[in-house]
């Protein structure tokens, strides 16, 4: 954008200010028009000749295996090379990209203490809706009243009997709710004060076929840690991916900082990075924060992983964007990701033989009395973790960031993935003329408002739309803050009129709701492009 | 809230009056900002930015072309009779001339394309789209002065019927609706728009000792007014000896850049003081514009910057032939003459009908620069040739498009 401006100012410069000195100039005869041809001639040969031998010093360097990330064997300087920042000095060998693309939206209501706070939550629930592609009525096995320990089974899929859902905490069930079309929505316990754990015989690594520790991560639950690209599903049992990747930084608004999640629980992380490498025929990739200039990523230390440091704005934690520039997902390709917390789960499972599922959530949002880190397990309920800590009357409790979270009410639970709960302001208020002179500052990517001029500012959102949905009109401003090789505006097209070979062409495949939220934050037209996305990828599994 | 209770209380009903009901929709959510809020499902948090806002930031950016293309009208109109000839002479009169002459056609614009847009928008049941403030914000600046309105009139309906409803409203149409209307103009109307007669306002022929036509308005509100307050007033005059009104352009063909400069300076050229469409001719103006859309981001820099890349090589090897007075011309006043700035400004960069791609873009943008300075040097029949130039671009705009899209197909099977 800023070099855009400078070279077209140098232009209009040039041309205003050359013009006297050349005005002498006459236009020129046919002989120098001859010789100008000649001269553009042999530049295009010599052009030609180099480009030739570039493509041939390539062509050897793929056959003798040379990684062209790592070595650059062209003759030419790579574009980024000469204009991108170096990357920082304890990145040391490993691969660095550094993204330029992306918005970091600044929010009040961030978290200005470390500390870990113990939550009071008692209810907890684990739910079938965040596992997508099971049945929508899997078989219950626990009823209303009964006492589980934590690692017990809950429910499974009757389509896919070997694969156990089991409950995050000890307790008594209290509630199994229904949804639409009778289709089980929640499985609630009421958790115990102090949790018990159903002991599990974990096998050693060194003396187990991956067939066997497949079954023995399907009957325990683990499994279920698991997350599938494309589509976001929970794997086959039969699937083998070619990769598997974990992004150990999260950008998003707000998103809490990974590195309290990995304290005291070395071992255990180690421990899961090692059975994910059983599992697949890749590598296991770990995605590292090199946003700072001081190391401050508590994940270098890990073996069995390869290390792929990241910078910039977000999306760059998404695990979706790392993937793209590690090793992108080819239309025939199955690739596992997953989260640090699932990570350590897993290798609690082996390494203390109990299926922990506790998780540190951080309470986000302006509008929080105290916004804080606490303690608690997967599924917990949301109003009761923000108990007396909301200071509005009219709010919204998002599971997640606000970016690709979910709205959730007061009866609302953590969804299965989420570390994170942001409280906005609901913005269900008309603005007199809020789309020419708006009075309260409000985040935006555009600089026709005045505080760009202030990138640090933290603003304090609300969840008004800011104007309402029109046809696509302008382009490009997607690109700007989506970091891949993807055209999202054509992608959504595609998916609107259904071409399913051109949906996945463009890259529908190496895309899911997080990495477009961005896209759909900054659209001028307000178009529900997750919604969208997730509409294709739906319509694309169904072709599978 | 007083006013939010009075457009409670006053909205009509959607069923009943449809038409009334998109009206009071277009002037309510012009003045408040709609409550909806997000859907829950997708993001929850919304950029500020939305297509009102993009829209009247380009008009923000036209500002000055109106005011200065007002006050042009008024001053290339007393210059034809040699009466204050100097830039800052009767400068009240000046505007006031101007200004009788464009305000009705930015007023005939928009009644027009708003009143088809909201039929239009009522009949298909949705809210009315914001894409004709800039249309009809551009059509007033790239008209003749003197142009009649019912000419005008026609070629907007012609321009939003044809080139933009038909293809599904705001978003969806292939040519860009201003230079649309300029171009039936141009090819129903010649006379209208073409030739050295028509630069210049107030006069049917510009022909040595042609007598000033002044109008009802001039005539019997504005002049007693004038002389109740005692000032200066429009005094009926003829055509001074030597005016032509020829446009640069005009007189490049015939002379090239020696007969141009006997007529005009290139500081007269540069800041805009010379017959042309209304919003043309001020480069200082337009490039201030065209800065501001870059600085907000709402323009694309990679258009304007291709645009001029392209028209320069191409005034290069042009100048390199040199086989007519105008291909003579040395490249950079090829940039004094004409609409280059406006069109690379504000026509070629509408992010509907422009590339949609970054690649396209840079595409489009060369073939944009190259071919309106092939048409404008070489083709005798036009005497400018971005706007048939962004058209030609315009209907090639997918085209590109479909084949950086391809490429990145290809690019990504290939990896499978």
């Amino acid at each position: 954008m800023n070099k855009g401006i400078k070279l077209f100012a140098f232009i209009a410069c040039l041309v205003f200010s050359v013009s006297p000195l050349a005005a002498q100039t006459s236009g020129g005869s046919n002989k120098g028009f001859i010789i100008g041809l000649i001269v553009a001639g042999a530049i295009l040969l010599l052009w030609a000749i180099i480009s030739i031998t570039d493509n041939l010093l390539q062509i050897e360097a793929n056959k003798a295996g040379i990684d062209p990330e790592k070595e650059n064997m062209s003759l030419f300087p790579k574009f980024k090379d000469l204009f991108s920042k170096g990357a920082p000095a304890y990145v040391q060998d490993n691969h660095f990209v550094r993204l330029n693309k992306g918005f970091d939206i600044k929010l009040a209501g961030g978290i200005s203490d470390e500390s870990i706070h113990d939550a009071a939550v008692t209810r907890f629930s684990l739910s079938p809706y965040n596992f997508r592609g099971i049945s929508p009525i899997p078989k219950v096995v626990v009823a209303v009243g009964d006492e589980v320990k934590a690692g017990d089974v809950l429910f499974f899929d009757k389509k896919n009997p070997d694969v156990k859902y089991v409950s995050p905490v000890s307790g008594e069930i209290v509630d199994i709710q229904r949804g639409a079309k009778r289709s089980i929505s929640d499985v609630i316990i009421m958790a115990d004060k102090e949790q018990q754990f159903a002991t599990i015989e974990a096998p050693s690594l060194d003396a187990i076929s991956r067939d066997e520790l497949v079954a023995f991560m399907a009957s325990s639950g683990a499994w279920t840690l698991l997350n599938q690209r494309p589509y976001d599903v929970l794997p086959e049992l039969t699937d083998v991916p070619r990769d598997i990747f974990i992004s150990t930084f999260d950008t998003a608004p707000l998103a809490p900082d990974s590195k309290l999640f990995i304290q005291g629980n070395e071992a255990a992380f180690q421990k899961g990075v090692d059975v994910l490498n059983h599992l697949t025929e890749g590598k296991v990739h770990l995605g590292l924060d090199a946003r700072s200039s001081k190391s401050n990523s508590a994940y270098a230390g890990f073996e069995n992983a390869a290390k792929h440091y990241f910078a910039g704005p977000h999306p760059a934690g998404n695990v979706g964007i790392q993937i793209h520039h590690i090793n992108p997902i080819g239309l025939n390709d199955k690739v596992w990701t997953l989260n640090v917390q699932d990570v350590i789960t897993l290798g609690k499972i082996f390494t203390e033989g109990k299926y922990d599922a506790s998780r540190i959530v951080a309470l986000t949002g302006a509008e929080l009395k105290e916004p804080k880190y606490v303690r608690t397990y997967q599924g917990a309920n949301i109003a009761e973790l923000l108990k007396d800590n909301v200071d509005s009357n009219n709010y919204r409790m998002v599971s997640g960031d606000v970016l690709s979270g979910t709205a959730k009410n007061g009866e609302g639970f953590l969804d299965l993935k989420d570390d994170q709960v942001t409280v906005v302001e609901e913005g269900d208020q008309y603005e007199a003329f809020g789309w020419l002179a708006p009075i309260a500052p409000r985040p935006s990517v555009s600089n026709t408002y005045p505080w760009f001029l202030y990138p640090n500012y933290k603003h304090r959102a609300n969840t008004n739309t800011h104007g309402e949905k029109r046809a696509f009109v302008v382009t490009g401003q997607y690109e700007n803050v989506l970091p891949m090789d993807i055209y999202p505006q054509f992608l959504m097209k595609s998916i609107m009129t259904q071409e399913i070979e051109k949906m996945e062409g463009l890259g529908l495949n190496e895309l899911t709701e997080e990495d477009v939220a961005l896209c759909e934050f900054v659209c001028t037209s307000k178009a529900p492009l997750q919604e969208l996305l997730r509409e294709g990828l739906d319509y694309a599994r169904a072709q599978q | 809230m007083g006013l939010l209770d009075i457009f409670k209380k006053i909205e009509p009903d959607k069923k009943k009056s449809p038409i009334l009901h998109t009206l009071f929709d277009a002037v309510f959510t012009f003045a408040y900002s709609p409550n909806t809020v997000t859907s829950g499902k997708g993001v929850h948090v919304r950029d500020g930015m939305d297509l009102k806002r993009q829209m009247i930031h380009v008009v923000l950016a036209l500002g000055g072309l109106f005011l200065f293309g007002a006050y042009n009208i008024g001053h290339q109109h007393f210059i034809a009779q040699g009466n204050y000839t100097g830039f800052l002479e009767a400068v009240g009169l000046k505007l006031i001339y101007g200004l009788v002459k464009l305000l009705p056609l930015f007023i005939v614009a928009n009644v027009v394309g708003l009143g088809i847009e909201i039929i239009t928008a009522a009949r298909k049941g949705h809210a009315v789209e914001e894409g004709f403030i800039v249309s009809g914000a551009l059509i007033p600046l790239i008209m003749p002065p003197d142009l009649p309105l019912w000419i005008l009139a026609v070629a907007v309906a012609f321009a939003v019927i044809i080139g933009k409803e038909a293809f599904g409203g705001t978003g969806m149409n292939i040519w860009n609706i201003a230079l649309l209307a300029r171009v039936f103009v141009f090819f129903a109307y010649p006379t209208t728009i073409a030739g050295d007669e028509v630069w210049v306002a107030g006069y049917e022929k510009l022909a040595e000792g042609a007598a000033t036509e002044y109008g009802f308005m001039i005539t019997s509100v504005i002049n007693p007014i004038l002389e109740a307050i005692g000032s200066i007033s429009f005094t009926p005059a003829v055509v001074a000896d030597g005016f032509t009104g020829a446009t640069p352009l005009s007189l490049a063909y015939q002379g090239g850049w020696d007969a141009v400069t006997q007529h005009y300076s290139t500081a007269q050229m540069f800041w805009g003081s010379i017959p042309g469409s209304i919003g043309e001719t001020s480069k200082p103006l337009i490039v201030l514009g065209a800065l501001f859309l870059l600085i907000t981001g709402i323009a694309s820099w990679r258009i304007m910057l291709s645009m001029t890349i392209g028209a320069i090589v191409m005034a290069m090897i042009l100048n390199a032939w040199g086989a007519s007075p105008m291909m003579t011309v040395p490249w950079m006043y090829q940039f004094y003459m004409g609409s280059f700035f406006f069109a690379m400004a504000f026509m070629a960069t509408d992010p509907v009908t422009a590339s949609g791609t970054n690649t396209g873009k840079w595409i489009y943008g060369i073939t944009i620069g190259a071919i309106g300075m092939i048409i404008r040097t070489i083709n005798p029949a036009y005497p400018e040739g971005w706007m048939l130039a962004i058209l030609f671009a315009n209907t090639f705009a997918p085209l590109i498009d479909h084949y950086v899209l391809q490429a990145n197909i290809t690019k990504r099977l290939k990896r499978a």
